[in-house]
């Protein structure tokens, strides 16, 4: 138990400014700044140090503790978002309660952003006389500790999500997968070979899907959806909407004869897998190794879900197996996790937004996803890389940065372009001996084998053009939309090229997902103006988001490639283990508690509360808050009429000490 | 052994603090047999030097109501505060600056403007304003001089207790004597009153729902008030919730909603800000204009919020309002 | 750079001083970011951190005000991405009702500000703070506490008198 001064005891305060190296001392006077504060009224200790986060420095106040009987500590360097759990150890260990404890912010909100020494020392001056002014109000509190629950959720099924439930699974730990596809694997799945080993993407896939498929602590829910959010770190309450896929899932062998009974004898719809470059039935598989294997049947184009009027082959064909049940309905299943893991991956660039690329105007111009699938011997075309007109392309153009690098679509520089435009263009070329020209602004080609990839590719003898494409029109030599002629200028040889080519490949880049915007709000992620979710550090929390219990991993988080997302999904793991695993969690003291005998029991906090964490007591006409759903807002204290709801750590008089310190004159005493 | 000499004045007020004192029926026999009445000009024919003779600290306690405008009443505060051991300030004008403080809106020259040249009422032609001095037949008349700014006591003199209300009603006035002459007061500065909100003595609490949310606002002339239910529940602005109790809950019983006399509870230094606050928090829209549209049904937020307590608000008056006369 | 020395031209010396009540985990965090990013902007707001918006008691625009500051500037989450799911719009609830209240007493309207920041908009902070100093400065000093010393002027000079007088007689005696 930390020892508390005794009340009434003078208060003593011990005032130290960091230099951070020269991070804040070479933008603010910080022997001036501890002058000038040792002279402020119960400070009896004032100094500055290099590195206050360092061991000296925090046996620097911890001696100082002990020799001068300080109480009261304040601490002026970095964001308290980065070293408040530090300084508040280090008033623990001199034998204080950790929250008679300040810090002030004088690098990231001073020295950083601010020139003008004069000016950053006084801001830096006045941001320590309203710690000082504040500390000195500080109570002793005690860290909450709550029970976690020891299973952990994870949205979205691609490898980001696949690698994270194996890991965590082999742990020992249980995990929800939710995917809202009828399969997992994710955009990986659909990818044909891998940058830059050139290893196939399903060879690598398949055996971990199929791994998650059967796992013992997995419980797998695909063709689902998370509707509902609630609780906290250790106790989020989760609701996953299963819709109907019209197969009983456990009686479904994925024997397919369902899929050859259909009513329909020739696949006739638009297949979402190979981006409608091939067409499915209504009872389908997405492809041969998904995982689950379970048909799916498409309430839009079944004939008997939209009209009740199929001869109901299949259900024929399923026969003993009954595992097709026309009248499922969709399901609300309630989990309780400790953790949340979120990959919910990306989207592709939508290429129609750029027009003059002719996408959708132009059948031979394609992105590069459906060029994976070409390639793909899974693929439609069975891996044969065809014109849409069935030709053999003598001649194709890949653009790089379509819809990455641009003003007019997206800012960003999609990562993974350029390496996987190489790749395109080696198995092109491989598979159809046609002359490749890559259109590209920079190559960007960084880590490991990388740049050895790009040199072979350009050994095999496909053509780099470094220029932006300005247009992409029809031959007008052949008069069919058929030949394409690619304009840009050589930004090398500084002259404009036009290319006759039969298919332009448009390397799209990775943009924020729309549909996952749904899940940010409801997991209350922060993102980017982007619409990339925000990592709550971005070097030192780069899986961590600004919600306790909950993580980002892969490329909801930004654009990566593949052994970035497993490796960030591994790290997410980590994470979300060292939570679950301890068993309970330590929560900061900053709940809101109501004075009793000062309430009149106006009921005007009630519906403030988010968390329903304020009740009527019926018998003592008062309201009540239950600390342990509290989770320290501080919005029914700003609103309470009679001021009689306190904040730990906020209380009304420390802000407004705080404010009164920031704005006496400086010249004060 | 003499009995203790009070004294009782008034500066800017409307005189209810009087009827308030003469309200305490026969408790204020009682009253009259323990105390020795020193000033009362309202009642009784003492006069300021009778005061001025006496020594210092000689009364007991002097009960002031009004708020303080003039020189005049200046001068007779800081000469009652020297002969008094308590003052206290009686009622909502000198605990807080009462009615008279909303004229902290407008400027000196706004007041006489209107009150000697637009008002309604006025003839005169001539637009003769009162001067502070004038001589008639070599006499040299003068007038107290009209302040600024209207001030609670407490901005003028110091002050050892205070007794809320407008008027304060005889229950809380004869408690406050009471404890005066037992000698059981508590630590200098105390409101006289209970701490707590209010909604505390309101019998219509119970009907207050905990899922309140305000999508229109009533003026109390603009509906048929319920006589049972809570007043918020209504969509009338009651000052309850941000408003000390003591009174009984005169007005909601009277079905009329809490105007805010009582002034703010102990923790509470900006009565309007934290009404403002816990109401607007609780309305329905989300959006700003259909905020805005909620909150246009209270057309004067600042004769709604502080009408008892301007000049003992936080900005105390209009901030751009000129310091001299014009 | 820009702005950053901007602050000292016009109204002689006068620079003005703006209390920001951010919230913890979006403008707080950007500011943070915007540190980090090491953007340069005008050195005039002292940063309270607050959990949420919605901690933000109007008194303490109200005291920010009369204690000195020339400007007060709330920074929340974005509509829908609070971290305690509403927090802002009772912020913003308040905040509309409040600036109201301000104009009627003489408070323009540019001195109060409410923005929403995320977290990784570091850009903003930059561009409101500067935003917000220029058009203070434009205003000029709001100066409250020497506004109350100039009201209690036409007091003082009574309760001198009075005081003198006392004494006199005092010293008569």
């Amino acid at each position: 138990m930390p020892t508390t001064p005794i009340k009434n005891e003078p208060v003593k305060i011990g005032y130290y400014i960091c230099h951070c190296g020269t991070n804040i001392a070479s933008v603010i006077d910080v022997d001036a700044v501890a002058k000038y504060i040792s002279k402020l009224p119960n400070v009896v200790v004032s100094r500055n140090y290099k590195y206050m986060c360092s061991d000296p420095g925090q046996k620097l106040i911890e001696d100082d503790i002990a020799k001068y009987q300080l109480n009261r500590i304040v601490v002026a360097a970095c964001s308290p978002l980065l070293h408040e759990t530090t300084f508040r150890n280090a008033t623990r260990k001199g034998g204080l309660n950790p929250f008679y404890f300040q810090m002030v912010n004088v690098r990231e909100h001073n020295a950083w952003v601010h020139s003008d020494r004069e000016q950053a020392t006084r801001k830096a001056i006045e941001l320590s006389r309203a710690a000082v002014e504040r500390v000195s109000l500080h109570k002793p509190l005690e860290i909450r500790k709550l029970p976690i629950n020891p299973n952990v959720l994870i949205v979205g099924g691609g490898i980001a999500g696949i690698h994270a439930a194996l890991v965590l699974a082999n742990a020992g730990k249980h995990v929800y997968l939710v995917e809202r596809e009828p399969t997992i694997g994710g955009h990986m799945a659909k990818f044909d070979k891998t940058f830059p080993t050139l290893d196939c993407a399903a060879c690598v896939l398949t055996p971990k899907m199929a791994a998650v498929g059967k796992h013992p602590n997995i419980t797998l829910w695909t063709y689902s959806d998370v509707v509902k959010v609630d609780g906290y770190v250790g106790n989020y309450k989760v609701t996953v909407r299963r819709r109907p896929r019209y197969v009983i899932e456990e009686l479904c062998t994925g024997c397919l004869e369902c899929i050859d009974a259909c009513i329909y004898k020739e696949p006739k719809f638009s297949d979402e897998f190979n981006l409608g470059l091939g067409k499915r039935k209504p009872v389908y598989i997405p492809f041969a190794q998904a995982i689950p294997s379970i048909a799916t049947i498409d309430a839009n184009t079944c004939i008997e879900l939209k009209t009740g009027k199929c001869k109901k082959t299949c259900v024929d064909a399923c026969g003993d197996r009954k595992a097709i049940d026309f009248k499922q309905k969709e399901e609300l299943k309630e989990i309780t996790v400790g953790a949340v893991i979120i990959t919910t991956g990306f989207k592709t660039f939508d290429a129609r937004r750029i027009l003059y690329y002719g996408y959708g105007v132009y059948p031979n111009v394609i992105t590069s996803l459906e060029a994976e699938r070409l390639l793909n011997a899974a693929g439609p075309t069975s891996g044969e890389f065809l014109t849409r007109d069935g030709r053999k392309p003598k001649q194709i153009a890949i653009i790089h940065c379509v819809g990455s690098r641009d003003e007019n679509t997206n800012k960003w520089c999609s990562r993974v372009c350029c390496l996987y435009s190489l790749k395109l263009a080696h198995l092109i070329h491989e598979r159809t001996e046609a002359e490749v020209f890559n259109f590209y602004i920079d190559m960007r080609t960084p880590g490991k084998s990388m740049e050895e990839f790009y040199n072979r590719v350009a050994e095999e003898g496909v053509n780099f053009v470094r220029g932006r494409v300005a247009d992409i029109y029809p031959d007008p030599s052949d008069g069919s939309t058929g030949h394409l002629v690619v304009q840009a200028e050589d930004t090398l040889l500084g002259k404009i090229l036009k290319v006759p080519v039969d298919m332009v490949v448009l390397s799209v880049g990775l943009e924020p997902d729309p549909a996952s915007e749904n899940i940010r709000k409801m997991f209350n992620l922060s993102c980017g103006s982007e619409g990339w979710f925000l990592e709550r550090h971005p070097k030192l929390a780069p899986v961590s988001s600004f919600n306790e219990g909950i993580f980002i991993a892969g490329c909801c988080q930004g654009p990566k490639d593949i052994p970035d997302t497993v490796a960030q999904a591994g790290a997410a793991a980590a994470e979300a283990f060292s939570i679950i695993d301890l068993g309970n969690i330590e929560i900061e003291p900053n709940t809101a508690y109501i004075i009793e005998s000062e309430c009149s029991g106006c009921k005007s906090c009630i519906p403030l509360c988010p968390y329903s964490a304020i009740s009527f007591d019926t018998e003592k006409h008062k309201s009540v808050i239950n600390e342990a759903l509290c989770k320290g807002c501080g919005t029914c204290v700003a609103a309470c009429p009679s001021g009689s709801i306190v904040q730990n750590l906020f209380e009304d008089e420390e802000i407004i000490s705080e404010i009164n310190g920031l704005l006496e004159p400086i010249e004060v005493k | 052994m003499a009995k203790p000499k009070i004294a009782i004045y008034w500066c800017s007020s409307c005189g209810g603090c009087e009827e308030a004192v003469v309200d305490l029926a026969e408790d204020i026999l009682d009253l009259v047999q323990k105390i020795d009445i020193v000033l009362w000009p309202v009642a009784m024919d003492f006069k300021k030097k009778d005061v001025e003779s006496m020594s210092d600290k000689s009364i007991v306690a002097t009960l002031l109501n009004g708020a303080i405008r003039t020189s005049e009443q200046e001068e007779m505060v800081h000469m009652l505060r020297r002969k008094s051991v308590y003052m206290i300030a009686y009622g909502a004008c000198s605990h807080l600056g009462g009615i008279p403080s909303l004229a902290n809106q407008f400027s000196r020259e706004q007041i006489l403007k209107f009150v000697y040249e637009d008002g309604p009422s006025d003839v005169n032609p001539e637009k003769t304003r009162p001067l502070p001095s004038y001589v008639d037949n070599g006499r040299d008349l003068t007038l107290p001089k009209f302040r600024n700014v209207v001030r609670s006591l407490d901005q003028v003199v110091d002050v050892d207790y205070y007794i809320p209300g407008c008027p304060p009603t005889p229950e809380i006035t004869k408690n406050a004597i009471g404890a005066l002459l037992e000698g059981k007061l508590p630590p200098k500065g105390t409101v006289l009153a209970p701490d707590i909100a209010l909604c505390d003595e309101c019998p219509r609490k119970e009907s207050k729902p905990t899922d309140l949310s305000f999508t229109e606002f009533w003026r109390p002339h603009q509906k048929e008030i319920d006589t049972e239910k809570c007043l918020l529940a209504q969509g009338i602005i009651c000052m309850g919730p941000a408003t000390r109790a003591g009174c009984g809950a005169l007005c909601t019983k009277g079905n009329m909603p809490c105007s805010g006399c009582f002034g703010p509870t102990s923790r509470v230094r900006d009565q309007g800000a934290k009404i403002l606050s816990s109401i607007c928090s609780n309305i329905a829209p989300k959006e700003d204009e259909q905020i805005d549209k909620v909150l246009a049904k209270i057309p004067d937020p600042v004769g709604t919020f502080y009408r008892y307590g301007l000049a003992h608000s936080i900005l105390r008056r209009k901030v751009s309002l000129p310091t001299n006369g014009e | 750079m820009e702005n950053e020395n901007k602050n000292k031209s016009g109204n002689g010396n006068w620079s003005p001083r703006i209390v920001a009540f951010f919230c913890n985990w979006c403008t707080y965090t950007a500011a943070d970011l915007a540190g980090v990013s090491r953007m340069k902007y005008a050195p005039n707001t002292r940063i309270i951190r607050l959990m949420c918006s919605g901690r933000v008691d109007p008194q303490f625009i109200l005291e920010a005000l009369a204690r000195g500051a020339d400007g007060v500037l709330i920074g929340g989450c974005h509509p829908g991405d609070c971290h305690y799911v509403e927090g802002n719009y009772k912020c913003l609830r308040r905040f509309r009702m409040l600036k109201r209240m301000l104009v009627d007493m003489g408070i323009e309207d540019k001195r109060v500000r409410l923005e929403w920041i995320s977290a990784a908009e570091g850009e903003k902070v930059k561009r409101v703070v500067n935003e917000m100093v220029a058009e203070i400065q434009e205003l000029g000093p709001l100066g409250i506490p020497k506004k109350f010393e100039e009201w209690d002027k036409e007091i003082e000079d009574l309760k001198h008198e009075i005081e003198n007088k006392e004494k006199e007689e005092v010293a008569k005696q």
